[in-house]
């Protein structure tokens, strides 16, 4: 038995190839990580990432690296939703993204969603750093449990920084052992399903995003940035997605 | 160190502005997701578990000398909301003005001409218990306990909740006030070689969602 | 004129109901109206900006208990330019806006003064509330209690902090005292009993220039100030 668990570091890195579009001079998968390019639209390279959603197991040390550079344009997806799974081995698993975009890069990181299954202990940090010019569209969305299920015990840190400066950090821990009131209708009052979707433009730096409420469960959050955030909450992951890509339509075409 | 003092910070009547605002209680209450004594509780102990101990950190870093500026920036980056982040700031400007009268210093003054419209309150807070002679842990405490006692008597104004009630709530979260602050403390002291990224920045969705929608509403007794 | 003493704690200066601005500058008078729900508060500030807006350089902060109301009333009625008029939230307790915690109304007066000043006067409209709200002296100068002959002729007779102390009394509506019963003359007599030698006003805003003798009591405030 793997006692220390898995440690695997998949990495993508675009480039301007020259002719109007967006190469990837690093591709490389590693372990359960595999990251495959599809056909993308335009001017973007598209990767998809497979085979994630075996795990992370308790002990696993997983981690993506993504870096766009200036003027590239990279869409990163998931073929379906990771599943946060118990391990053979006791102690929480660790998942890292760390995401670079340059000036005049764009990144577009829109994975499936993350599942905290029963018995499960996760730690996912995800972090964006951003140069000034950079451009971003992140979501995340946390399941708590599959369907009827409890969760397992899920901590979930996002940080976003532009040109050096922290717009956004923020941390949600829910499930067994949690600290107190998770549940509690301050935090996420029996919702099962929580989600962030972040955009950057520089263009919002003189035009700023509106704030406005979404209904009970969503809100459109102009970050100290030109960037937004979206914060939602639903009852699963179905009307979350909703949620999310409702609010998404709100900022329109990216223009600027 | 005077513990007096700490009561004179921490006391409800202390005049910087408290009294206007219910933590996303009149919100909730709104909602129908607070009802009684009982979902009170499970409020203010999500409330204090995430945005009181960022606010505990935050104040404990402040007396502990981290640079307000910085402080400030990450108490910003910790509120996604808008209506949160400018109630933080009228309020630490309100309370930077009553802590100037009572504890007159030079550190008090300087905040003050950095920011003319406010800081984030827990930052003004840490830095108004050094002038008050206080040290970190009780800045934590004031934060970390003021995050469910504001809840909790506004809660008594919004449902007519038996005071009692609400004051048993309090009582019963007092041990969980002392971890946080515990945690808080030990964070704010790792901030002070490591800078404000180790600070906690633990949310909670359901208040800022509701807190944008509050902001809206054309009726209401309290400002967020 | 009875002002507030000049100051006289240790503290640093211009951070309660200094006379000096920080710049040195002499700040606004401040002048506070308070009284019962329904008196006519925000109609008499209406009324006194309309009879003082082109004298002097005038703007106002209200206190509304669960809306903005009184402010929307007084944006809507374009008494004054929309930047000229605050309002502040007081979390279901108006007295303690004006009396126990200050800062907001505090900080709302300083922020007209810094983006629409310089200004004379700032009035200070309290929320509606009961007879014993009064003003801290560490928010305003002079307080006018407003009351109406229909809230009950007895209010006089009961007295109150309000009714008692407030530099002036405004006895508002008496147009409408025959129709209520209420027996203006032993209105006046109960508050010349409890005000002693302080001034009481009866107006109706009915008619034309109905504010004319509270507008009068403002520009003999506003005299004394800057003299």
């Amino acid at each position: 038995m793997n006692t220390a668990g898995v440690r695997a570091v998949a990495r993508v890195r675009a480039c301007p190839d020259g002719r109007g579009g967006t190469c990837l001079p690093v591709l490389e998968s590693d372990g359960p990580l595999a990251l495959r390019r599809t056909r993308g639209r335009g001017t973007e390279a598209q990767v998809l990432l497979v085979g994630a959603m075996s795990g992370p197991l308790g002990g696993d040390r997983l981690a993506v690296r993504a870096d766009v550079r200036p003027g590239a344009r990279l869409r990163v997806g998931s073929a379906a939703a990771t599943l946060a799974l118990p391990g053979q081995q006791a102690g929480e698993a660790r998942y890292d993204v760390r995401l670079t975009v340059a000036d005049g890069g764009e990144l577009h990181w829109l994975p499936e969603q993350l599942v905290s299954v029963r018995g499960s202990e996760l730690l996912v940090t995800t972090r964006a750093d951003l140069d000034r010019g950079a451009r971003l569209v992140l979501r995340e969305e946390q399941v708590l449990g599959r369907a009827g299920e409890e969760p397992g015990r899920l901590t979930s840190r996002l940080t976003v920084r532009i040109a050096g400066r922290t717009v956004l950090d923020q941390q949600l821990a829910c499930g067994p052992g949690a600290p107190g009131g998770w549940d509690g209708p301050a935090v996420l009052g029996g919702l099962r399903a929580v989600g962030q979707l972040v955009v950057v433009r520089p263009g919002f730096e003189d035009k700023p995003v509106t704030a406005r409420a979404l209904g009970e469960g969503a809100a459109v959050l102009p970050l100290p940035g030109p960037a937004a955030l979206v914060t939602a909450v639903a009852p699963d992951a179905l009307r979350l997605r909703r949620l999310l890509d409702g609010a998404s339509a709100l900022f329109g075409p990216a223009s600027d | 160190m005077s513990r007096a003092a700490l009561l004179v910070l921490a006391d409800g009547r202390f005049p910087a502005g408290g009294h206007a605002h219910s933590g996303g209680a009149e919100a909730a209450v709104g909602a129908g997701r607070v009802t009684g004594a009982a979902s009170l509780e499970d409020f203010c102990r999500g409330r204090l578990h995430t945005t009181g101990l960022v606010a505990a950190a935050v104040a404990a870093a402040a007396a502990l000398g981290v640079d307000p500026v910085e402080l400030d920036a990450a108490a910003d980056a910790r509120t996604p909301s808008p209506a949160l982040r400018t109630a933080a700031r009228k309020l630490g400007r309100q309370l930077l003005r009553a802590a100037r009268v009572a504890w007159p210093s030079g550190e008090l003054d300087a905040l003050a001409g950095t920011f003319p419209k406010g800081a984030h309150q827990p930052v003004v807070l840490g830095v108004t218990a050094l002038a008050a002679g206080l040290g970190p842990a009780d800045a934590a405490y004031c934060a970390a306990y003021e995050s469910v006692s504001g809840p909790a008597s506004a809660t008594v104004r919004l449902l007519g909740l038996d005071p009692f009630d609400a004051t048993g709530v309090l009582a019963r979260l007092a041990p969980e006030v002392d971890e946080v602050v515990t945690r808080a403390v030990g964070t704010a002291r790792e901030a002070v070689g490591a800078g404000v990224d180790a600070l906690p920045a633990a949310s909670a969705p359901l208040l800022e969602v509701f807190a944008q929608a509050h902001a809206g509403w054309a009726v209401r007794l309290f400002a967020t | 004129m009875h002002l507030d003493p000049s100051p006289s704690h240790g503290g640093p200066a211009a951070v309660s109901a200094d006379v000096r601005r920080p710049d040195g500058g002499r700040r606004a008078l401040r002048i506070g109206l308070g009284g019962p729900v329904g008196s006519g508060k925000t109609a008499t500030v209406a009324a006194l900006c309309r009879a003082l807006r082109d004298e002097v350089s005038l703007a106002v902060v209200t206190n509304d208990i669960y809306t903005r109301e009184d402010a929307e009333f007084l944006l809507r009625e374009a008494v004054l330019p929309p930047e000229r008029i605050t309002a502040v939230e007081t979390g279901a307790c108006p007295h303690t806006a004006i009396r126990d915690d200050i800062s907001a109304n505090l900080e709302a007066v300083e922020d007209l003064e810094d983006e629409a000043g310089p200004l004379d006067l700032i009035l200070v409209e309290s929320g509606g509330d009961n007879l014993t709200a009064t003003f801290s002296r560490g928010l305003v100068d002079a307080q006018i209690f407003v009351i109406d002959v229909a809230g009950g002729d007895d209010i006089p007779r009961k007295g109150g902090p309000g009714v008692t102390t407030a530099d002036l009394l405004v006895v508002n509506k008496t147009d409408l005292a025959p129709y209520v019963g209420s027996d203006l003359a032993r209105m006046a007599a109960d508050a010349r009993a409890q005000r002693a030698r302080l001034p009481v006003v009866f107006q109706s805003l009915r008619g034309e220039d109905g504010a004319r003798d509270v507008a009068d009591w403002v520009r003999e405030r506003l005299a004394a100030w800057v003299a």
